[in-house]
């Protein structure tokens, strides 16, 4: 028999070690996927059929200036020394010059940043005030009519390309019923106007106190921001969906209809708290993904963000642009994946261990 | 006749099959059985068979237009009698090009699938039978591919490589191969335990022979159920990548390039982009439902 007898200090010290190892393996699998991840994009970058010598020196250049470009790139040495002066560039914040815009790349990148921010913000924010409600009175209705169209929501969710919806979005809001504002992030003659502080244009906007523009503002985010808000929604509303069926099938929300607790009462105070930790890392993927998913909504909606620098870039084989939009995208999505995983270990308690 | 079908019908549901094609032909009979009693498992299958009828028969459905013939004086024509779907920027028929963009599809479905399954199933079966440093570093490596952004990644391979089908596919199959390793490893630890194993192990089998005839075959069931579910996803992606302007190159009617055409003209000429994108939506919803419906035959835990 295992001896429960266990005092408060020794307890105490174990859930200590076992916190401690814990955030070292969060940061492990951090440090490991981040260089997987800039691995990936240095053989991307040696995979590419743009010569960067001949990008620098140009094609009449003799054949010794080439060499000795080749050379000063230090492209001549092995690839897994390329690489190691390629991170050693990366961690010092040098991502190269764009040569779209002749500006280093990371300057470009935390320029554009925020209005990516702001719409897969504003989305995700949409997406849970909706989709957990649903998911879970599709859960207690299991079975009805609120179910099924919970599901059928769902599933059009998985099913309808992004960038096809924003289009059709665009037509009908826009085009034909003028409810909302087109492409861009305001109006033309707003432009400027406010002071850019975080570069979030409501928050901007609200600070200056310039309402006419953050009315704009608004008016031009809430199409792309529905869009994507449906696409995390789906998600967000199935897997609420399928937690809250688990939990409602347990023995104690009987309990507690028994002792005279209402069924909504049994349904929010009982199951929903235990729904709550994968919950959040249900939300937290959705919240990545949107960001990625930003990249397609993006180029419809002209929304100068990350996913509109990175696909112009593509078009002007802008490679340095390009990665290191990849890195930075990549980067988050990676953080807030492992992130999800890490506070999902800490916060269930099953997985605590003894 | 009803002789042979009810004889047939006893064969295919025989408990002691006889030989192991017999037994193979009565659980895919069994499986469809299921799958065709689910309506909305019955509707996918429907529609992803149609899609494979529709991109083979498409030369005798396209009314004698080629879906790259160009008239420039009939551009942008509306939907009628001639153009049922109406004509695009080129004047080329949408309806003929509906149909043949098909083929692109699933021939973009099939090359991920050929790449990713046994991609997924080596590095999954051989982690989970290997075990020990084997399996922490294949599971590492797998964990560090799963945790990537997958649209982003493909835009930047797909950058790198050039635009094409070819690069769509290899930049797709690249970020999808790992869920398949984890699901074909934590089949394979299971199976790895059970004594049938430990029987052609004594009788001699190399580890190759092993996996390849006794623990690959166990895995493929959950390997396709998740294909299946996957191949929306893997749609969606390539047609975003030809929406970018990154996959099938023009003039191949690929539905996503086909939207992003129709973009310019969205207010004014909205069947354009509408209609290659209600293909897209079709069928990726098929595949979806599907999916569902395999996955509530082979795994009923999940229901």
């Amino acid at each position: 028999m295992v001896d429960l007898r266990v005092d408060d200090q020794t307890v105490r010290e174990n859930s200590i070690g076992r916190a401690a190892k814990r955030v070292t393996s969060f940061i492990a699998s951090l440090v490991l996927t981040f260089l997987g991840l800039t691995a990936i994009t240095f053989l991307i970058s040696r995979l590419t059929k743009i010569d960067p010598v001949l990008a620098i020196v140009g094609d009449k250049a003799s054949q010794a200036v080439y060499d000795k470009t080749y050379a000063v790139l230090g492209l001549d040495k092995p690839l897994i020394i390329q690489y190691g002066a390629y991170l050693k560039k990366l961690l010092s914040g040098d991502f190269g010059v764009s040569v779209l815009t002749s500006q280093p790349v990371l300057s470009d990148l935390i320029h554009v940043f925020p209005a990516t921010f702001e719409l897969a913000t504003v989305a995700t924010i949409i997406g849970v005030l909706i989709g957990v409600p649903a998911g879970v009175l599709a859960a207690a209705r299991n079975g009805r009519w609120q179910d099924h169209v919970v599901r059928v929501l769902c599933l059009f969710g998985y099913s309808i390309p992004v960038f096809w919806l924003g289009l059709v979005g665009l037509f009908v809001f826009y085009g034909k019923l003028g409810w909302v504002s087109g492409t861009g992030r305001l109006d033309i003659g707003y432009d400027d106007i406010v002071t850019t502080r975080t570069g979030i244009l409501l928050i901007d906007a609200a600070i200056d106190g310039e309402w006419e523009i953050f009315r704009n503002a608004f008016s031009h985010l809430i199409l792309p921001a529905g869009i994507l808000a449906y696409f995390s929604l789906a998600y967000v509303a199935r897997m609420t969906r399928s937690f809250m069926i688990d939990q409602l099938g347990q023995e104690y929300v009987i309990a507690a209809r028994i002792k005279g607790r209402s069924f909504w009462g049994a349904v929010w105070v009982h199951a929903f708290p235990n729904v709550m930790v994968p919950l959040i890392t249900v939300i937290g993927l959705s919240y990545a993904s949107l960001l990625e998913g930003a990249v397609l909504t993006e180029t419809v909606f002209a929304w100068p963000g990350l996913g509109q620098y990175i696909t112009r870039a593509l078009f002007n084989s802008d490679m340095n642009a390009v990665l290191g939009g990849t890195i930075l995208v990549g980067t988050v999505f990676i953080g807030i994946n492992l992130f999800c995983d890490f506070l999902y270990k800490v916060f269930d308690p099953r997985l605590r261990g003894p | 006749m009803s002789d042979v079908s009810i004889s047939l019908k006893q064969w295919l549901l025989s408990d002691a099959p006889a030989s192991p094609r017999q037994a193979f032909l009565g659980n895919v009979f069994r499986a469809t059985r299921t799958v065709v009693k689910n309506p909305s498992a019955l509707a996918g299958l429907v529609i992803v068979l149609l899609l494979i009828v529709i991109a083979i028969v498409a030369p005798f459905l396209d009314r004698g237009i080629s879906p790259i013939a160009q008239d420039l004086s009939n551009r942008l024509h509306v939907p009628d009698a001639a153009h049922w779907f109406g004509t695009d920027e080129l004047g080329r028929d949408i309806y003929s090009r509906t149909l043949y963009g098909a083929r692109v599809t699933l021939t973009i479905v099939a090359l991920v699938s050929v790449v990713v399954a046994p991609i997924g199933l080596a590095v999954g079966t051989m982690a989970g039978y290997l075990g020990g440093w084997v399996d922490a570093l294949l599971m590492r490596i797998t964990d560090i591919f799963l945790a990537f952004p997958r649209l982003v990644l493909a835009l930047a391979f797909a950058a790198a490589l050039g635009p094409g089908i070819e690069n769509a596919v290899i930049a797709i199959s690249l970020t999808a191969w790992p869920a398949y390793a984890r699901i074909a490893r934590a089949e394979t630890v299971t199976i790895a335990r059970s004594d049938f194993i430990s029987a052609v192990i004594m009788q001699g089998a190399s580890t190759t022979r092993i996996l390849i005839k006794h623990v690959v075959p166990l895995c493929l069931s959950s390997v396709i159920v998740r294909l299946t579910l996957d191949m929306a996803g893997i749609i969606l992606t390539a047609a975003g990548l030809g929406f970018l302007g990154l996959g099938a190159q023009p003039p191949t009617p690929e539905w996503g390039a086909m939207v992003s055409a129709g973009r310019e003209v969205i207010l004014d000429q909205w069947w354009v982009a509408t209609i290659p994108g209600i293909a897209i939506f079709i069928v990726s919803l098929g595949f979806n439902l599907l999916g569902d419906g395999l996955r509530d035959v082979f795994d009923p835990k999940s229901v």
